[in-house]
């Protein structure tokens, strides 16, 4: 079994609707890629994506697995960090992060700490997931 | 005055006098006021766009007052969190509190609550000060459902498959039903990884709405639960450690409750 992970820019998706959006990612999603995402969706486009799933799911299409890594959301309490992640946040909005959309048909399970994301894929795919692992890596460090 | 302005001069004197008597009547503030100038006030507000501020005014004092003499609140309060964290547990733990009955059936199997379930005029008391809500349990958030995972638990094909259909639009429903909350309890398994994107996801939702939220780390009484874990992953939020199940811990919980609805 062959697993493909799609990268998409966040310029591809920066004028699109936040339906449009949607639609994008779960298209992907449902031809079983792995979606690698650079930055992050919006919290409300982000519960829009889990409800449109829903309305989706059916014989072929179980769901997804959906995780999203930013430094906004790890919990530190150093105050230039703090302030740093601020000034990030104001200058790239949504571009800082990544967001994995992955297939429930191929990924079983998303564990995420505030630092890192690992996949456990139904099927053992150790160069997929090292590859994975170090796109995700290298997203991660360019932001930084 | 302008020649190319619709305003008449009878207009601009009626705009001139409101504008007047308003800052006259401004200063006299909690002294009589005749019943012209407050007609006046209506007037001259909508040019001046003070709607606004007298609507907060009023807001404000409305608000000291219920807070003074203690009166009754009724919030809509909602139960969000993933599959099998126990929220039904809690609401039927809430209902036997103070209604005396139970409100749902719980199952160990996911998504056995698959429609909203509302238990109207829940009244608890705390001290002087009284809270009435109505309870809005709502079925688990997740991003997938496969009927295969029911089949594994025991259910039969057909009753798997029904599952997996229903309780994607309970899912739905939930999500829906988020608009229409004025407070929610974020029901988690203690004993599972806080750090999930579904509980990321609704906690930041309920964020963006400015829905005020208490985080209940349920399951205690288990010897895995993890409370640290729970309140480091959102510690902008207060945490009530229970275990709605065996009744643990509730007092505390109510007091926490006060404090984030009323």
């Amino acid at each position: 079994m062959t697993l493909t992970l799609q990268f998409v820019p966040y310029s591809e998706i920066e004028h699109v609707s936040s339906i449009g959006r949607i639609k994008k990612l779960l298209a992907l999603a449902k031809q079983h890629k792995i979606v690698l995402l650079e930055g992050r969706l919006r919290k409300e486009e982000e519960i829009e994506l889990i409800k449109t799933t829903m309305e989706e799911i059916n014989k072929e299409f179980r769901g997804i697995e959906l995780a999203v890594i930013y430094p906004g959301n790890t919990v530190t309490h150093d105050l230039l960090q703090k302030l740093k992640v601020n000034m990030i946040s104001v200058l790239l909005g949504d571009r800082v992060g990544v967001t994995i959309i992955g297939p429930a048909s191929v990924v079983r399970k998303v564990k995420r700490d505030p630092d890192k994301i690992q996949l456990f894929t139904h099927h053992t795919l150790p160069s997929a997931g090292r590859r994975l692992a170090t796109l995700a890596n290298r997203l991660q460090g360019k932001r930084r | 005055m302008n020649p190319n302005s619709t305003e008449t001069p009878k207009n601009r004197i009626i705009k001139e006098q409101n504008i007047y008597k308003v800052s006259r009547n401004s200063r006299n503030w909690g002294r009589k006021r005749s019943k012209d100038t407050t007609v006046l006030t209506y007037l001259y507000l909508p040019l001046c766009g003070g709607g606004s501020m007298i609507t907060k005014l009023t807001k404000m004092f409305s608000n000291f007052f219920k807070d003074l003499f203690h009166s009754k609140k009724h919030v809509k309060l909602g139960l969000y969190g993933p599959p099998n964290g126990g929220k039904t547990t809690l609401a039927n733990r809430i209902c036997k509190d103070w209604l005396g009955e139970e409100m749902g059936k719980v199952s160990h199997i996911e998504h056995e609550t698959r429609e909203i379930q509302v238990k109207e005029q829940i009244n608890i008391k705390s001290g002087k000060k009284e809270l009435s809500f109505s309870l809005v349990d709502t079925p688990g958030i997740a991003t997938k459902i496969d009927y295969e995972d029911f089949v594994k638990k025991g259910l039969k094909a057909a009753e798997a498959k029904k599952r997996a259909k229903e309780a994607t639009k309970g899912v739905i429903d939930a999500i829906r039903w988020l608009d229409d909350m004025d407070c929610v309890i974020v029901v988690l398994d203690a004993t599972k990884d806080p750090y999930s994107q579904v509980n990321i996801t609704i906690i930041g939702n309920l964020a963006a709405r400015s829905i005020p939220v208490l985080i209940a780390a349920n399951k205690m009484d288990l010897r895995k639960a993890d409370k640290d874990k729970v309140a480091a992953a959102f510690p902008q939020y207060p945490v009530a450690c229970i275990s709605a199940k065996k009744g643990t811990n509730m007092e505390e919980f109510y007091e926490s409750l006060f404090k984030v609805a009323a």
